[in-house]
């Protein structure tokens, strides 16, 4: 278990035990919180509705090339930009911080 | 007007399955949908994906299933609606519905199956100031007849297949000049028309906007000019169209409107039958909610197969149903 800190979209801080033996990814685990992330498509790097900003300097996996497509044509996009269904929860996300991307 | 038993309301797998199950029963449907193919997200966002929890298929291909749930559905001949989206719900004097489309097009039925899956899908619109009322005056999201380019200044946004292949075709003798801003230096259409693109901006055949996004759209009571954020800072382009091509989100649209309890963008339902608010309209697959839904197709067929019985017992109150087998009995088609 990791603790994740999520910053939502009116700016409150929700801190969040996250279960990293579950292959659960950062869209599921917000949804699981009930926090605002549509997650549309269910995981497949195709709607960005879970888009988020990382705010910690923990070295995340790469991008691969369905996330780095998505992102070419997602919108409100930042260089901190990544899909929360393309995190997948690992020990060394201990103490991630992440905010939100605004709704389209 | 179209007169069947059921009108489903989207053609996705749930909807498709349906057909068969009615059939069974000797219901006739008829499907409506916004997309211009059957299939629903199967068929539009990914028909090459493997799915691995459909029973009795260890890897079926989304597109492969749809053209199998299609054949399965065939024996009990589907009236379709496509390219069309249900608008309106009027209740008739005997409790009957009559679904419009809004093209226009009439359906009528005692039963109403909405298997709408995430809703209809609508193009992305970016967050741009003002952009809806330059909508249909100069901005486009769909191109439906490029003869409406000609000889015109465009402006297409975007770095998918679609924004590739609109730029190529209206670059050719279509329209007078023809600017395509990408957010970055990367496409992800195909290779061939990615390169094409390439060439034909080094050549000034186009103009290219690279690692640039367009902000702002200006015009008096239509679009004059964009303005487009560059790493060199704003730049204005003046066009007669922009067409912004950001692929297709879904949106739950006038479902939301037809007086069915909502919650959560889904359509709450009693899991006996499925069944919604409204006596003699059902909601099935993605688009419903209970206790313990599951958004499994598998779990949408299972909900089909119990609301057609459910819609047999309101069409014909006085029949007796007996479960058959198609094992024993085969398929009769219509």
């Amino acid at each position: 278990m990791i603790k994740i800190t999520v910053i939502d979209r009116v700016g409150e801080e929700h801190i969040l035990d996250a279960p990293t033996d579950m292959n659960m990814n950062m869209m599921e685990l917000c949804k699981s919180y009930e926090l605002p992330v549509e997650g549309t498509c269910g995981g497949m790097a195709m709607c960005a509705s879970c888009q988020v900003y990382v705010m910690s300097d923990h070295a995340l996996p790469e991008m691969s090339h369905d996330e780095q497509a998505m992102l070419d044509e997602a919108f409100h996009v930042k260089p901190n930009s990544r899909l929360g269904c393309q995190l997948h929860l690992h020990d060394s996300m201990d103490g991630l911080r992440v905010e939100l991307a605004p709704e389209v | 007007m179209i007169e069947t038993d059921i009108i489903i309301i989207g053609a996705g797998p749930c909807g498709l399955f349906t057909v068969f199950e009615a059939g069974l029963l000797k219901l006739r449907c008829h499907l409506i949908d916004a997309l211009p193919q059957a299939g629903g997200q199967l068929t539009e966002i990914y028909p090459k994906k493997p799915i691995y929890d459909i029973p009795g298929f260890p890897e079926v291909l989304a597109g492969d299933l749809v053209e199998h749930l299609m054949k399965q559905a065939e024996p009990f001949k589907p009236g379709f609606t496509l390219g069309e989206r249900a608008e309106t719900i009027e209740k008739t004097e005997d409790g009957k519905f009559i679904v419009t489309t809004h093209r226009g097009t009439k359906h009528f039925a005692p039963i109403i199956a909405i298997a709408g899956g995430l809703g209809c899908f609508e193009p992305r619109r970016p967050p741009v100031p003002n952009l809806e009322s330059y909508e249909d005056r100069g901005v486009e999201y769909i191109i439906k007849d490029p003869k409406l380019y000609q000889g015109k200044r465009v402006v297409i946004s975007g770095g998918g297949d679609s924004a590739l292949d609109w730029t190529i075709y209206l670059a050719n003798g279509i329209a007078s000049e023809v600017t395509l801003v990408h957010r970055s230096q990367s496409f992800r259409g195909h290779l061939d028309s990615v390169q094409k693109v390439m060439d034909m901006g080094a050549s000034g055949k186009i103009n290219l906007m690279l690692d640039a996004e367009i902000t702002g759209v200006e015009g008096n009571g239509r679009v004059e000019r964009v303005i487009a954020t560059t790493q060199q800072g704003p730049k204005t382009i003046d066009t007669d169209h922009w067409m912004p091509l950001f692929g297709l989100s879904p949106k739950l649209g006038p479902i939301a409107d037809w007086n069915l309890n909502i919650s959560k963008n889904a359509i709450e339902v009693d899991t006996f039958d499925y069944s919604t608010n409204v006596p003699g309209i059902y909601a099935i697959g993605d688009i419903n909610t209970y206790p313990g839904k599951l958004k499994l197709i598998l779990c949408g067929f299972h909900e089909a197969t119990l609301m057609v019985q459910s819609a047999f017992k309101r069409i014909y109150p006085d029949k007796n149903f007996v479960l058959k087998y198609t094992t024993v009995n085969g398929v009769q088609g219509f």
